[in-house]
């Protein structure tokens, strides 16, 4: 399992890194979404794959009878997905103002901070 | 338990509350952002005074225990930091109820400063490394906004390159966390220490320390990663350049100092040599980088490359009296580099451009503005007996201690290209006559122009300071430096001795 994740996550960055260093505005963003989506499943393997049942003790038990899966890079990986989705959308809107400001969707064109 | 640590988080949060409240009071917002700064500054002195004698303030928050909850861990280093963004709370919010447009305060610039601070804040506050990513990125989505805000088109090209480049990096970061919990399982900075210390295999260790170098390293402006500063910086107005310039790439030199002296500390020779070459290339970069541009605000922006070249030379020596420099530097440059984007921005605000060639005579019309341009111009230039003249001696007595040569000779080298830089805009916007008379834009009354200078009187009263009472100073960061070698007090401090 582990090995069908590194391949899937190694995909997800270099399609990430490869739409990043596209031209288009929207490639960008794409590029953006598929690499967090590769550092959260990064996360999630990194953590240890179980098929244990949730950490929860029934009653009575002291200790768990199988070892449990670990909560806690699910938890990690639901804060960073909602990071990412309040900073996509934000990156939309300014992607899209930038469209209608400057009239291209050309990140070759936005040139004019440019240190020469 | 005292919650006096979580105080710097909570006080700029409950000011931003406000402030939305208040949304079409703009003048009722003024005196929310304003108080608030001083309430932070306020805190942050208690906090300085507290752990002044170098106990650590740890605050378990919600009462979970150490390594389990998110710890709050204030040292000397941290209650440093934050004694500076409460002096540039005050300052920056002062100067802007001044300077800022109209529009920019009604879509909401205050509320969004004092997230900016709620951020910075619990980055130097926090002692757990998932909770660090999320200060980082409250801060980042602040700054995104501030950036952007106004709509203008340079802003918003300049704003394109920072958010992909600091998204990336925090997917850097975020993968790094992910590994690092996967080899220690814990994300408490003391007990990642304590794990590491314990001998975790090296290999990866080193793979994950270098992708945390590059993920600060973006975020801090290092050498190679550090072309989006120049294009972003210099868009926004003055009083958010100024707040940029002053907190967020130090941010990112402070996580490093961080990680690097708590956790990776198990491979000095080649990390932190990484680093120092890290360093030798930013600064240098960043200084012949600026000798080409004729816009001031352009001129200084790139100067921030450089002067992060010098924090992180400290950390790249790695010895005490280095890092004794590196927290003098980051102290001096906060303050320093902040007061020279207000007064560029005072100079646009009289004769509407940043260009050096249209620029001039200022000198003979302002005297007192150019006064306070040349003190933090000479300060940044390392010129004795101001503040950054101590900084850059302590980290080149600690290069030469080590026999590291060729990084003294870069600080030496860099440092006359500073000079070289800052006469430039001295020559051209103080003392060569203006090429075609500007007339001024805001001539105000005498008393108004006096209020708003307050601001920079203040940063160059502080940087002389530093200066003048180099002794303390030094014995200060010397402490904080020697807490930071040796990480066991923190490390107790946070895990009660476990």
């Amino acid at each position: 399992m582990e090995v069908v994740l590194a391949i899937v996550i190694g995909f997800l960055y270099g399609g990430g890194l490869y739409l990043m260093m596209r031209r288009n505005l929207i490639q960008l963003i794409i590029g953006l979404g598929l690499l967090s989506h590769g550092a959260n499943l990064l996360i999630f393997t990194a953590g240890g794959l179980r098929k244990g049942g949730a950490p929860i003790l029934a009653d009575g038990e002291k200790v768990f009878s199988t070892i449990p899966a670990d909560p806690l890079p699910q938890a990690l990986i639901l804060t960073s997905i909602v990071i990412s989705f309040a900073v996509t959308a934000f990156a939309l809107v300014l992607f899209l103002r930038t469209y209608q400001t400057v009239g291209t969707d050309d990140v070759d064109e936005l040139k004019e901070t440019e240190t020469e | 338990m005292t919650l006096l640590p979580s105080l710097p988080i909570t006080i700029p949060l409950a000011g931003a509350v406000l402030c939305m409240l208040f949304r079409r009071n703009i003048r009722a917002q003024k005196g929310i952002a304003l108080f608030t700064s001083f309430l932070i500054l306020l805190t942050s002195l208690t906090i300085f005074a507290s752990t002044k004698d170098g106990t650590i303030a740890v605050m378990n928050v919600g009462d979970w225990p150490a390594p389990f909850g998110i710890t709050l861990a204030i040292d000397m280093l941290s209650s440093v930091m934050l004694l500076l963004v409460g002096l540039l709370a005050v300052g920056v919010s002062a100067y802007a109820c001044f300077d800022l447009d109209e529009p920019r305060m009604k879509f909401g610039f205050f509320p969004l400063m004092l997230i900016l601070l709620m951020g910075v804040n619990g980055a130097f506050v926090t002692g757990d490394l998932f909770n660090l990513y999320v200060w980082f990125e409250v801060l980042l989505t602040a700054s995104f906004i501030l950036l952007a805000l106004g709509g203008e088109r340079a802003q918003l090209a300049g704003s394109i390159k920072y958010v992909t480049l600091n998204l990336l990096s925090s997917a850097l970061f975020l993968a790094g966390i992910g590994i690092l919990y996967g080899m220690a399982g814990t994300l408490n900075l003391a007990d990642l220490a304590h794990l590491v210390k314990d001998g975790a295999r090296g290999d990866l260790l080193t793979m994950v320390a270098i992708m945390f170098m590059m993920a600060f390293g973006i975020k801090a402006g290092m050498f190679p990663l550090y072309f989006w500063l120049p294009a972003s910086y210099p868009t926004p107005p003055a009083a958010v350049t100024a707040l940029f310039s002053g907190l967020l790439t130090k941010v990112g030199a402070y996580s490093m100092i961080r990680m690097f002296t708590l956790v990776f500390d198990s491979d000095p020779e080649f990390l932190h040599g990484l680093i120092l070459v890290g360093a030798g290339l930013t600064m240098l970069s960043g200084v012949l980088a600026a000798t080409a541009q004729y816009e001031m605000r352009k001129i200084l922006a790139v100067h921030i490359v450089s002067q992060i070249g010098y924090i992180l030379m400290g950390l790249g020596l790695f010895t005490e009296l280095a890092l004794t420099g590196s927290i003098i530097y980051l102290a001096h440059v906060i303050i320093v580099k902040t007061n020279l984007f207000l007064v560029a921005g005072a100079v646009n605000r009289l004769k509407g451009t940043y260009d050096l060639k249209k620029l001039g005579g200022l000198y003979s019309e302002r005297p007192g503005l150019s006064l306070l341009f040349i003190i933090s111009a000479m300060s940044l230039a390392g010129v004795p007996p101001l503040s950054g003249f101590f900084a850059k001696i302590t980290l080149i007595i600690a290069g030469i201690q080590i026999e590291s040569w060729a990084i003294v000779v870069v600080a030496l080298g860099v440092s006359l290209l500073t000079l070289y830089s800052m006469t430039k805009i001295w020559a051209y916007v103080f003392w060569k006559p203006a090429p075609e008379p500007l007339p001024d834009l805001d001539p105000m009354p005498k008393g108004q122009w006096f209020v708003f200078l307050l601001p920079m009187v203040g940063y160059t009263v502080i940087s002389i300071a530093i200066g003048v009472f180099a002794g303390p100073v030094f014995d200060y960061a010397s402490e904080a430096a020697a807490q930071l070698m040796n990480p066991q007090a923190y490390i107790d401090a946070v895990l009660g001795g476990v």
